[in-house]
């Protein structure tokens, strides 16, 4: 793996985080994260379509139009959406009904469309694939990670199985109905995003700034 | 369209080849098939799998799951088989038996201006404003007697609409399940009425008293003991209202009393 694929695929992970870092896809990062099996399973979901998006943007990049070109990327994204939640309604029945609207709403992600529009129009198929699969496990690890807060301390479970004994059945932890709730979300990607962010000291501010470049100016 | 191929690779220049409206026109055109192909493709390809999927989880295993226990390998089918779906009609109590009743859809009927009926304001505590006149009953038999009644009913909880199946025993009185297949309450909060522990409290509480449903979801804990009530669900209590209002409606005069009325009959 070269210098700039191993950029492209591992850098999203961490120092380069659409969400902790873009803040990009917190919607669904708030919404889908109460328990651990949904979280997953929309991390899959997005993982693919980021993945496939960048890759059948970045083939057909040479002939896209300069001036319809975000709507043709919109429709190749909300094509692979629809699959992408058919196959879910067929094979996880459970789990898609409980992602509901979110799995659908990967339309309006902006991080898929954000690799699409800059990074797969300018760059290669190969690139392009490690590029979208980066960025979509970056997305997965920080709603794996925010996930199993909210469900062992809200639950006390992990994946549905019980972890830390409840009260009502003579344990000795009482759940946080905080954490089942939206602003329990808000608060761990808050500290998420403040750890990494401190974390990775080198100016953390240049690759926020370094996104809007690129969409800045591609939109010239 | 005269400038040539002279542009370099990734360059969004206004003027290119691929700018010119015919390629414009071309690659939309081109898109949007590969695109609808795809789509309508999985669509069709996984629709068989989409329609097992409705009746199974949505319909009659859910149902089932009331009295009997689902496990990995049960025989659903064979049990189904012991599964009788009757039309009952509400007003009358009696079987309705000139439609087919595997195909009857009561939130279908009730729009419909010959098969639903508006709901007298003062009884509508489940707040529905129509139901249908005829609605499904699932009749469980164990050796050709029937042993369970599953009915189901629905009515508003806090912010949606629940759906769900409610068992009694033969006795048509004492209940022997309930569960919601559909709502969309709070995560954490009113969705605690999918909670096997809180739903299993319903086993074996009454419904009647006098003649009258009486069960209900407490404000806290029930009095230890009751036989109408059960325990509240903190943090829950228009869910748990709603609850209490939707089965006592579909329990009562205007719901499936008459029909449980004439059961009992029947049977002595």
């Amino acid at each position: 793996m070269n210098n700039q694929a191993r950029e492209a695929f591992l850098g999203p992970l961490i120092n380069n985080n659409p969400v902790t870092l873009q803040v990009l896809g917190i919607c669904s990062a708030l919404a889908v994260t109460t328990s651990l099996v949904p979280a997953l399973l929309m991390g899959a979901a997005l993982t693919s379509v980021a993945t496939l998006g960048n890759v059948s943007v970045s083939l057909i990049r040479h002939h896209i139009p300069g001036n319809i070109r975000i709507i043709i990327q919109i429709t190749i994204i909300s094509s692979l959406v629809i699959i992408v939640d058919q196959i879910l309604r067929a094979y996880a029945y459970e789990t898609s009904r409980q992602l509901s609207v979110f799995v659908g709403l990967i339309i309006t992600n902006c991080i898929v469309l954000a690799r699409t529009e800059g990074f797969a129009m300018n760059n290669g198929v190969g690139l392009s694939f490690l590029d979208g699969l980066g960025n979509g496990l970056g997305y997965s690890l920080i709603l794996v990670i925010v996930a199993s807060i909210r469900e062992l301390l809200g639950a006390g479970t992990l994946m549905g199985i019980a972890i830390l004994p409840l009260v009502s059945e003579d344990g000795w932890f009482y759940t946080n109905g905080l954490m089942l709730m939206a602003p329990s979300g808000f608060f761990i990607i808050g500290l998420l995003i403040w750890l990494i962010q401190s974390w990775i000291k080198p100016q953390p501010v240049h690759t926020v700034v370094h996104v809007h470049d690129l969409a800045g100016s591609e939109a010239s | 369209m005269q400038q040539k191929n002279i542009m370099p690779e990734s360059s969004y220049s206004a003027h290119g080849r691929k700018d010119s409206v015919t390629n414009t026109v071309t690659v939309a055109l081109l898109v949007s098939l590969v695109c609808s192909v795809l789509v309508s493709t999985t669509a069709v390809v996984l629709k068989p799998k989409h329609l097992e999927n409705r009746l199974f989880y949505g319909g009659y295993r859910n149902i089932l799951e009331l009295v009997e226990t689902i496990q990995q390998g049960t025989d659903v089918e064979n049990m189904l088989r012991q599964m009788d779906v009757r039309l009952a009609d509400l007003a009358t109590g009696e079987y309705v038996e000139n439609m087919d009743a595997s195909q009857f859809d009561q939130h279908e009927a009730a729009k419909d201006p010959n098969l639903g009926v508006p709901v007298p304001e003062e009884l509508d505590i489940a707040n529905i404003g129509r139901r249908a006149r005829y609605t499904t009953v699932y009749l469980v038999k164990e050796n050709s007697r029937i042993k369970h009644i599953i009915l189901p009913v629905h009515g508003a909880g806090m912010w949606s609409t629940l759906y769900g199946y409610i068992a009694l025993e033969a006795d048509g009185n004492t209940i022997a399940g309930l569960k919601f297949h559909e709502h969309g309450e709070t995560p954490g909060l009113g969705a605690k009425i999918d909670d096997p522990a809180w739903l299993s409290q319903w086993r074996g509480k009454g419904v009647y008293e006098n003649g009258v449903p009486v069960i209900k979801v407490a404000r806290g804990k029930a009095p230890p003991g009751s036989r109408h009530e059960v325990d509240g669900l903190s943090g829950a209590t228009l869910t748990g209202q709603g609850v209490t209002n939707l089965i006592q409606y579909w329990l009562g005069e205007h719901g499936f009393r008459p029909y449980l009325e004439r059961f009992h009959n029947r049977r002595e």
